[in-house]
């Protein structure tokens, strides 16, 4: 029984072999785009994880320096003698052809249990470690270190990428240092310590938790990601959804033959759930091995733009993680039940007399279009009190998806709206059927064009906020970058001599001081400037007093940066403690995109005075002729390296800039993609039922060529006015993207501007890809056989 | 006896209320014998077959088929019925359309677990089908299809044949040809048969007749 049931359900797959395509290809893309993003975050996590372990990050207490970079060795040797359960770091970058290695030498005599060696793949004994002086690097790096350095250089995956991982000696030696990073403190520690302010009153200890910031920080990034994956899996499943809709609608009437004749319901049901069980496991298994292709082929973009948004290091290399494609595989089971549950539950209660139908499927009842208007209203308002009331990314991404569900069920309302109006100003009577008939097509295309909503909003909500963004982002540049030349002195005492010579010639001076120091609870940069007229006239404020730059310059004000401010609830007025004792009124608030850290600025004489200890070793000048200066400055002694035009850093910024988004834009892409497809896929299902409603118009005079060219046009005209629908809910999600989403996410707010000629673009490119779509089946349609066309007159079908 | 009926009703709710179809039927049915039933249209023809085929159940009264009483039968009983006992040719036929003209005729003994090619071949050549074998039902004629629907009812030997106006799409010349065929084909194997129909001039060709009136037996 169960062999001619399972032949019979078969059956109907192989006699619609392009329905079946299209479940599994649907099925498959969702699938992909999930499970590619997926990827990306899963390696992005792993190597975050392995650069983390080194040091322990996240599990122990860390010391780190109050201020300056380092801690000497002699705090290290009192703190041990008083006691202190702690264990050396030092880190550093060494460059190596033309990249950068991130060089961590350890202790694996004092370093806690889980940090250290341990992340090897094969921890080496202490011995060997300390004896042999062996460096273990990430596979890129062992091979560029092998020759260059005098010690054994072992290649090991389980380091993180471009990262070395050595004994502290060793790695001192090669940084060509004598001092100490950090600490790390061992959980266990003896009883009757000193107190750390007793023992090195300059270092702070850092919790377990606020060392982690790069997963912190990135946890947003991946966020960001994961909801476009989302995103398009949601485009997918619409697909998806459809197709099974159909499939089950087609064969309502074999299920009931199957009843008559004697086989169980709910041996029926099993074995239509295994069928779809089974099709899950081969689109997953395809969408998990597309996934890995796009992850693939994204994740040299994503390594760039983490590096470039956060500092944080990725492997540019994709590796297969049972996490991820099993995350695939279940994603790919999580939407066939989504897909699959309404059309089983509708067979497992259909009555076995019932009528077997058939096109209920494509014809939406007026109760169903009210239950979705009420539904689509519901999630409106979900989607207001979430990003009104709420706080929070998640809260934002919650917000998000009730405004994109809600308008996607609202869309069939609004269409079968728009064309009812077309239908009543229609002169002739060809018009009229023309637009009768669209209405008529809404509910079978209602999936596919929800679909293209989707895609369509999140393409312009992407590139508003995109684009947006390069405006900003531009001015910025030119507002920071106000010098036409920035020096780099290789010592301080060249940096003095540097600025006596260019006294004479150049407009203004400016020096960079500049410190890494803890602010309002969080790690933070301090710099000291001397304020003028660059300052004054370049550096403009989201909000300041009047005298910003001036309260600055006499050392009575301080001006932060916007994450710092939203960060830590500060704004104009308030007081920053910029050091023990010493709190300063905060004059202005500036816009610093692309920066994760907080920044306070101060004039140069409060620096020197908080840190007397550091001079400043680069300087940024204006001068009338820059080539000039360049000239005199290598006449001076400068190598070429050391004089940096500002274009160059300008340039260099916007690529970085370019490549954070070329992520997004791909996705974006994609999405649309599978939008055209879920069009495609949707006619050519809706072809099979299409001959009884033409047969008529074509008995009454209309040529099959007519009826082709109609069809062609009315997938041209309803792919038109989804995409006029989604401009307005791609800005809403532009506006909740750049106003929301970008402030929780990385502490900014961006201006919103709009761009007419993009979205005019993305219309075209639209209705270009649903008549692409369109084509196939209007030519099928075109040339359907007369005798077709009559069986739906002679009762035989 | 095969098939015993006795005291059968069946209403169904309709917006005034029960609306009652079946006012207590009795029917008994042998082995190898043929019965036309007749009636009126709404007078229940359907709805007696339906009940006795377990495709519905009564609001009274007792179906005895084969021994077992198929109104107190769950829905896997029921299923069980009518896969190994009874046998229903439809009027609009209800052929799997994604399946060959072979498959369909052999897919209810196969259902039933008792496949059976010989006799699948010969009920095929029986009923002129031999030439249609890999052809789907839509490239069929109405009368094509329903000797399919007949094949296939026959190919699983089921102890009682029920046929639901088999020919109420068929001109009278191919009706009374395939009612010819399935007659010769149902004896042939031993089975009884109840088949209802509109007409007269096939029900003078069972070898019994009754008369459903009001949901009555005349």
């Amino acid at each position: 029984m169960i062999r001619a049931g399972l032949s019979a359900l078969w059956s109907h797959w192989w006699r619609s072999k392009l329905q079946l395509m299209t479940l599994l290809s649907g099925l498959a893309l969702a699938t992909a785009l999930w499970s590619g993003v997926q990827a990306i975050n899963s390696e992005a996590r792993a190597s975050y994880d392995a650069a983390a372990a080194v040091l322990g990050e996240g599990r122990f207490d860390q010391l780190v320096p109050g201020s300056g970079e380092s801690i000497a060795l002699a705090t290290y040797i009192k703190l041990r003698r008083a006691g202190w359960q702690v264990s050396p770091v030092v880190e550093g970058e060494i460059g190596l052809d033309g990249t950068r290695a991130r060089i961590v030498g350890v202790d694996p005599l004092t370093a806690p249990g889980g940090s250290g060696t341990s992340v090897l793949t094969a921890p080496p004994e202490p011995q060997e470690f300390l004896g042999d002086g062996v460096i273990f690097a990430h596979p890129g790096v062992a091979e560029a270190l092998t020759g260059r350095v005098n010690a054994r250089v072992v290649a090991d995956p389980g380091v993180a990428p471009d990262t070395a991982l050595m004994d502290v000696g060793v790695a001192a030696q090669l940084l060509e240092r004598s001092d100490l990073s950090r600490l790390i403190i061992a959980p266990d520690q003896p009883m009757g310590v000193p107190a750390l302010s007793a023992v090195a009153p300059d270092l702070i200890r850092q919790g377990a938790q606020d060392g982690a910031e790069v997963g912190r920080l990135t946890d947003s990034f991946h966020l960001n990601l994961t909801a476009f994956g989302l995103l398009a899996f949601v485009v997918g499943l619409f697909i998806v959804h459809g197709t099974i809709g159909l499939a089950f609608e087609q064969r309502r009437g074999m299920v009931r033959t199957l009843r008559a004749l004697g086989m169980p319901l709910k041996t029926l049901v099993s074995l239509l759930a295994l069928e779809m069980a089974v099709f899950a496991v081969i689109a997953g298994g395809v969408g998990v091995l597309l996934g890995y292709l796009i992850a693939g082929a994204l994740l040299p973009d994503v390594a760039a733009t983490l590096e470039g948004l956060y500092g944080a290091q990725i492997s540019g290399a994709l590796r297969l993680r049972p996490d991820w494609w099993l995350t695939g595989m279940g994603i790919a089971f999580a939407g066939t039940v989504i897909a699959a549950s309404g059309a089983l539950w509708r067979i497992a209660r259909m009555p076995l007399l019932a009528s077997p139908g058939g096109r209920a499927w494509a014809v939406a009842s007026g109760q169903t279009r009210r239950w979705l208007g009420f539904a689509a209203l519901a999630l409106a308002l979900v989607a207001a009190s979430a990003l009104s009331l709420g706080q929070g990314l998640l809260l934002a991404f919650a917000g998000l998806g009730a405004l994109l569900m809600g308008a996607a069920l609202a869309l069939p309302a609004l269409l079968i709206g728009l064309l009812a109006m077309a239908e009543a100003r229609a002169h002739s009577i060809r018009a009229q059927w023309f637009w009768a008939d669209t209405r008529q097509q809404v509910p079978g295309l209602s999936l596919a064009l929800m679909a293209l909503l989707l895609a369509a909003a999140a393409n312009i909500g992407v590139s508003t906020m995109v684009s947006s963004f390069r405006l900003t982002f531009v001015d910025f540049l030119d507002q920071r970058l106000a010098s036409d030349l920035y020096i780099q002195a290789e010592d301080e005492r060249q940096a003095a001599e540097i600025e006596a010579f260019l006294a004479p010639a150049a407009q203004e001076i400016m020096p960079l001081l500049y410190v890494d120091t803890r602010l309002a609870d969080a790690p933070a940069e301090l710099f000291g400037v001397r304020v003028g007229a660059t300052y004054r006239d370049n550096w403009g404020f989201l909000d300041g007093t009047d005298d910003a730059w001036q309260a600055v310059a006499q050392g009575e004000a301080v001006v932060i940066n916007e994450q710092m401010a939203r960060r830590a609830g500060l704004w104009v007025g308030d007081d920053l403690t910029v050091a023990p004792g010493l709190p300063l009124p905060i004059a202005g608030v500036f816009g610093d995109y692309g920066n994760p850290v907080g920044q306070a600025v101060l004039s140069e004489d409060v620096f020197l005075r908080l840190h007397p200890d550091i001079r400043p070793t680069r300087f940024g000048i204006r001068i009338a002729d820059k080539d000039e200066a360049r000239a005199a400055l290598q006449d001076f002694g400068l190598k070429d390296p050391q004089i940096i035009d500002q274009q160059v850093i300008k340039d260099f910024s916007l690529g970085v800039f370019e490549r954070t988004f070329t992520v997004t834009a791909a996705l974006n892409v994609l999405t649309l993609s599978v939008a055209g497809f879920a069009i495609l896929t949707s006619l050519l299902t809706l072809a099979a039922i299409r001959v009884p409603q033409l047969a008529p118009a074509w008995a009454m005079g209309l040529t099959r060529a007519d009826l082709g060219r109609l069809e062609l046009l009315r997938a041209v005209v309803l792919a038109f006015l989804t995409i006029i629908l989604a401009v307005p809910l791609g800005l809403m999600l532009a506006w909740v993207l750049l106003a929301v989403v970008n402030v929780e996410a990385f502490g900014w707010r961006l201006p919103m501007f709009t761009f007419p000629l993009d979205y005019a673009k993305l219309a075209l490119f639209g209705v270009l890809a649903a008549a692409l779509a369109a084509l196939w089946p209007a030519r099928r349609l075109a040339r359907t056989p007369p005798a077709d066309l009559l069986k739906v007159f002679s009762n035989e079908r | 006896m095969l098939l015993e009926v006795k005291n059968l009703t069946k209403s169904y709710a309709g917006p005034d209320g029960d609306t009652p179809v079946l006012r207590g039927v009795d029917l008994s049915l042998d082995q190898g014998e043929t019965l036309a039933l007749t009636g009126e249209s709404g007078s229940g023809k359907s709805t007696l077959l339906h009940l006795i085929s377990g495709l519905d159940l009564p609001g009274g009264g007792e179906i005895m088929l084969a021994g077992k009483d198929v109104a107190r039968m769950d829905d896997t009983a029921r299923a069980e019925l009518r896969r190994n006992t009874v046998g229903v040719i439809f009027q609009q036929f209800n052929l799997i359309p994604s399946m060959t003209v072979a498959a369909n005729i052999g897919f209810h003994a196969r259902l039933a677990g008792r496949p059976d090619v010989a006799h699948e071949a010969a009920l095929s050549e029986a009923l002129g089908l031999a030439e249609h074998l890999q052809k789907f039902p839509e490239q069929l004629s109405g009368g094509q299809q329903q000797r399919v629907a007949i094949a296939r009812t026959l190919a699983a030997r089921p102890a009682l044949v029920l046929a639901d106006e088999p020919t109420g799409n068929l001109d009278e010349g191919t009706a009374a040809e395939v009612i010819d065929q399935m007659q010769a084909l149902v004896s042939q194997a031993g089975s009884a048969l109840m088949m209802v129909t509109h007409s007269t001039a096939l029900a003078a060709r069972m070898g019994r007749q009754v008369h459903l009136s009001q949901g009555r037996l005349a």
